[in-house]
């Protein structure tokens, strides 16, 4: 089955070589930081985390959000799912690989990995972190096989994939909780220090992942006789609305606590983020696109006739995107450390290896994600090569 | 297995332990330290430690002491130098009072506090938040005498304990540190880029008897490391008469560095 990912047309394999091209790069820069250190990139002693961190922290979410057709296709047999559930999936698979590789690239000991398994901490949320998102790779991996070579066989799948299925449900909304437990749990981050981290990383998760479904779906119509159809479509709009909709009210929610309280070390963090402290506002540029795009979303989203009109969709499914993206993907993290536990304002900015270095792992997720899809097309005979 | 390699196994095998036996004999023969010693922190039955530090920061202001103190430090562990601010490592180094202990700020604190410079360290906590998030257990708590532990072989360099320790106290190896030193100090390993580290309270020397090299460095008794299991101890002594403070006590974390101010 594997093989059918080995053959294509030009544009496939044109396609497939600008990944490899950026993958390359990146590997450079890699093998630069690996013999280096990790000074090469923008990190300090204040700032220790930052563009790696946060986009792991980001592709978790997008990894999660699998569920979000997984549940409605086998729990409540909603059967519009059937056909993009095996995408839902592959997407998870692909965004799972990058996390890993986010972490590693950003490890100074990276060589080393292995201590996590051989000294298991259970006191420390980065042991329950991998453990989680290893168990969800095995989930997934296996579902999609299991599901794919039955269809492949024209034979329904096997009766002990289902609990196996069941488990990826919960188990999905645990790989995001654990991420925001990373956070949530440390006294001397009081950005972080809150009880709706994890609540909030789930719904931005389910508007962020299945809005790059869709975009994934309306990309996969074009370039195949496949078609994910109306319903299916129609549904996944109205989970991208819901959950962008309960995370921005999360986000008021935060803000209310920090702003009405008013307590210093609470306020200082997202004076940083949205008009910048002592002069340092390297994201609040970002974080008002931020804003303006999830506004922009949540009218296009919430009215039914822009929802529908597949044109307004996808602007809507890409403001929801890069909006979260912003939101996560660069501010949650980085606000973290800024101002530091000693009040310093620090700056810190991504330097080019480290954005080649991520970019490299955005290509692989690409990759795996062509691959996998065109597996899934070729299967399902969608494609005429 | 054939009989030379048994051999050279037995062998080898009867090395290796002569060669534990042997440090262990030179451990318990070793003499206790002249003045200024502190008694030695090898492990014994039934002694129980809770190392501690008392800086103050009258003495240290009077004596101008910071410079010393930190050299000091930084001399006998081979912290390297930087000139960029963003690869620093630093065991030990001065905050302003405000920085140090941002819930005593006001105003109109007098002026010999606002300018005071604090010299700040590891807290050796008692409830350490770094220790608890490490996913190797790299980093822990000796039980024996509270001391805040580093494993600088087993350390992979995910950083999660500098992201919890409340006090900036944690430096990362940005860079190979041997090109941020100018002399080696031999007594002590230099690290490799890519691990965290920190002050160790100076286990290695209490392990001979001697003093941390920061309270060695003070003349006047501007820091002052001893046990607080010792009731009669001067650091006990010393929390006793003066009133001291530590930094973010709300956090639960009983640091073990107490600050007369």
């Amino acid at each position: 089955m594997l093989e059918k990912a080995l053959t294509g047309p030009k544009t496939y394999w044109t396609w497939i070589g600008v990944l490899l091209a950026v993958i390359g790069v990146g590997v450079g820069c890699w093998m630069w930081q690996f013999r280096e250190g990790l000074t090469i990139t923008g990190l300090s002693r204040d700032v220790v985390w930052g563009f790696y961190i946060a986009q792991f922290t980001f592709l978790v979410g997008v990894a999660a959000s699998a569920v979000m057709v997984v549940l409605p296709y086998y729990l409540h047999d909603f059967k519009a799912f059937g056909k993009i559930t095996i995408l839902g999936e592959f997407l998870a698979i692909a965004a799972v690989i990058m996390c890993m590789m986010f972490i590693f690239v950003d490890m100074g000991m990276p060589i080393r990995i292995f201590n996590v398994f051989l000294h298991p901490t259970p006191h420390s949320m980065m042991f329950w972190d991998t453990v989680a998102l290893g168990g969800y790779l095995v989930l997934n991996v296996l579902i999609s096989r299991v599901t794919m070579v039955a269809e492949f066989k024209g034979a329904p799948p096997p009766r002990w994939i289902k609990p196996v299925i069941l488990l990826s449900i919960p188990w999905a909304v645990s790989i995001h909780t654990v991420t925001a437990f990373l956070y949530a749990g440390l006294a001397a981050r009081p950005f972080w220090l809150t009880a709706i981290l994890a609540p909030r990383f789930l719904a931005s998760a389910f508007a962020a992942g299945p809005a790059l479904l869709i975009l994934l779906a309306f990309i996969v119509r074009r370039v195949s006789s496949f078609d994910p159809g109306r319903k299916a479509i129609d549904a996944l709009a109205v989970i991208v609305t819901y959950a962008m909709v309960i995370n921005v009210f999360f986000v008021l929610m935060e803000l209310f606590t920090a702003l009405y309280s008013d307590i210093p070390e609470h306020v200082h963090h997202f004076q940083f983020l949205f008009t910048g402290l002592e002069g340092e506002n390297t994201l609040a540029p970002w974080m008002w696109v931020s804003v303006l795009l999830a506004a922009v979303s949540l009218v296009l989203l919430i009215n039914p006739s822009t929802r529908h009109r597949e044109s307004t969709l996808i602007i809507g499914c890409v403001a929801v995107f890069i909006s979260l993206w912003i939101d996560k993907g660069l501010g949650m993290v980085i606000a973290g450390f800024v101002p530091t536990p000693l009040g310093k304002v620090v700056h810190y900015a991504p330097t080019a290896p480290e954005l080649l270095i991520s970019l490299a792992i955005y290509a692989v997720g690409a990759l795996l994600v062509t691959a996998l899809y065109k597996i899934a097309l070729e299967v399902r005979g969608h494609l005429t090569t | 297995m054939d009989r030379t390699r048994r051999r050279f196994l037995q062998l080898a095998g009867a090395g290796v332990v002569g060669a534990a036996g042997g440090t262990a004999l030179r451990a318990v023969a070793r003499e206790p330290e002249a003045p200024g010693s502190v008694e030695s922190v090898q492990p014994q039955a039934g002694i129980s430690r809770r190392w501690a530090m008392v800086v103050n920061l009258k003495a240290v202001e009077r004596h101008h002491s910071w410079d010393r103190i930190i050299e000091a430090c930084h001399r006998a562990h081979n912290v390297p130098h930087f000139s960029s601010a963003k690869d620093e490592v630093k065991w030990i180094w001065t905050e302003e009072f405000e920085a140090a202990f941002p819930s005593q700020e006001q105003p109109y604190v007098t002026l010999e506090h606002h300018d005071r410079r604090v010299p700040v360290l590891c807290n050796h906590c008692d409830n350490p938040p770094c220790t608890r998030v490490c996913p190797t257990e790299a980093t822990w708590k000796r039980e024996s005498d509270g001391i805040v532990m580093m494993d600088w072989h087993r350390c992979i360099g995910c950083r999660y304990c500098v992201v919890a320790c409340p006090y900036g106290s944690r430096s990362f190896n940005w860079r190979d540190p041997r090109t941020g030193l100018e002399e080696i100090t031999k007594e002590f390993p230099t690290r490799m880029r890519g691990v965290v580290e920190k002050c160790t309270f100076c286990e290695e020397r209490i392990a001979r008897g001697l003093e941390p090299a920061c309270a060695e460095a003070c003349e006047h008794g501007e820091i002052v490391f001893g046990d607080l299991e010792d009731a009669n101890s001067e650091v006990r002594r010393l929390l006793r008469e003066h009133f001291t403070i530590r930094r973010k006590p709300t956090l639960g974390t009983q640091p073990q560095v107490y600050y007369i101010v």
